[in-house]
């Protein structure tokens, strides 16, 4: 499999989930572990482009595909993703446990819908919950994001992973 | 590690796939897995065998035949949401498919999985049902056809044979005034309470241990569901009298 452009072996144990292979064999603790059931949305990650629950995937299965966890968007010195700037600039975070998740599964609306609704937008972050700072502010972070993404929105070296319809 | 220990199955065709289920004891398969993976996580699942379906090559196909549309085991429920061709020949399941838990869920997640999952709250078995579809079911024996009335049988219960895997859902056109409605705590929750109408027919979910057909002027007649902290059964009951009022006013 390939995480963050890098081709990576996967695990000997088939039972280890994909969240947890990226934390404890890969060292990419960017991902959280929330709830461990798919739905808090903490582990999101994209998968071929589109945003899936590191949680609700054996590591196994990620055989063959590309990853992008949040370590992945952008470059350790280069500028932040437009969603991570986004974030950023509007205080879409507090304790920041929830964030990464947030931001992948932004990074996905935003590749699915460049010019979300706020319907579209509500629906797009409903699936990852936040307990400190409320929605508010994330949501700004969503129009934010939109105004700063040059299109296709994509990160730094992934090449066509993020431009959304690389789902298999 | 959170599941517990399972044999690793990967097959590559459907007929290896069918080999492994009909000569291993104890086997799941396993498709999107956002409902299984969850049960393993939690180890309220402990299958000793899971097959990953997940490597057969051409089963992800969306088609039309036999005046309905066609979906296939690895069809992912965000690919059905954008389709074409679901859009034109059944809209109710694209309308569905919105309500089912988020679009990174539906990313991963598939339509046949959650029918051969038959969760009672989920509102895909509740459409094939209301639709009169069928599915198709594969084991080393050969290929059968189950319609909708015939498949679920109980809470998370079909009647596929441990043998078998659900290979394909079909879901009938229908040129009637169809919609889906249920009622929820938030967005993407599963329901309290929903119901599905298909021209004069009318499907319920949430409120027994199957997915039911329903008299749409008497929707609640023979209903015993349960209570819970979400909601208390009298409730319910009054969501399926309101949501179908609401189905059919229009």
């Amino acid at each position: 499999m390939k995480v963050n452009g890098v081709e990576r072996a996967a695990p000997d144990d088939t039972r280890l989930l994909l969240s947890d292979h990226l934390r404890h064999e890969l060292g990419l603790t960017g991902t959280h572990v929330g709830c461990e059931h798919g739905v808090c949305g903490c582990c999101t990650v994209l998968l071929d482009g589109a945003p899936i629950r590191s949680c609700l995937m054996l590591a196994v299965q990620a055989e063959g595909h590309e990853l992008t966890t949040i370590e992945g968007l952008a470059r350790d010195g280069a500028a932040l993703h437009p969603v991570q700037q986004a974030f950023h600039e509007c205080h879409a975070l507090q304790c920041g446990f929830c964030t990464p998740g947030f931001v992948m599964s932004v990074v996905g609306l935003l590749a699915q819908h460049p010019h979300p609704t706020t319907q579209q937008i509500e629906e797009g972050i409903s699936g990852n919950l936040c307990r400190c700072t409320g929605y508010a502010s994330i949501r700004r972070a969503v129009h934010r994001a939109m105004e700063l993404s040059p299109l296709p929105l994509g990160g730094e070296g992934q090449g066509e992973g993020l431009q959304g319809g690389g789902r298999k | 590690m959170k599941p517990p220990p399972f044999t690793y199955h990967a097959p590559g065709s459907v007929d290896e796939a069918c080999t492994l289920l009909g000569t291993l004891e104890d086997a799941k398969v396993l498709a999107g897995g956002q409902s299984l993976i969850p049960l393993l996580n939690f180890r309220l699942a402990r299958p000793q065998h899971l097959i990953d379906i997940n490597r057969i090559a051409g089963l992800d196909r969306i088609y039309e035949r036999d005046g309905g549309v066609a979906v296939q085991a690895l069809v992912r429920q965000a690919t059905v949401e954008d389709s074409d061709v679901v859009a034109r020949v059944c809209p109710l399941l694209t309308d569905a498919i919105h309500l089912v838990a988020h679009r990174v869920i539906r990313n991963r997640g598939t339509v046949c999985g959650s029918i051969a999952h038959a969760d009672p709250a989920s509102e895909l078995p509740a459409v094939l049902l209301a639709l009169g579809g069928s599915v198709v079911a594969k084991s080393t024996r050969g290929e059968r056809v189950i319609g909708a009335g015939a498949l679920f049988a109980g809470v998370f219960e079909t009647t596929l044979a441990p043998d078998e895997i659900l290979v394909e859902a079909w879901f009938p056109s229908s040129s009637k005034p169809c919609s889906v409605i249920e009622e929820s705590r938030r967005h993407g929750d599963f329901a309290l309470a929903g119901v599905v109408r298909a021209g004069d027919r009318l499907a319920l979910f949430g409120v027994a241990p199957t997915p039911v057909l329903a008299d749409r002027l008497d929707p609640t007649r023979g209903l015993e569901p349960s209570g819970d902290l979400e909601a208390s059964a009298d409730f319910r009951l009054h969501l399926i009298r309101a949501l179908t009022a609401q189905a059919f006013a229009a």
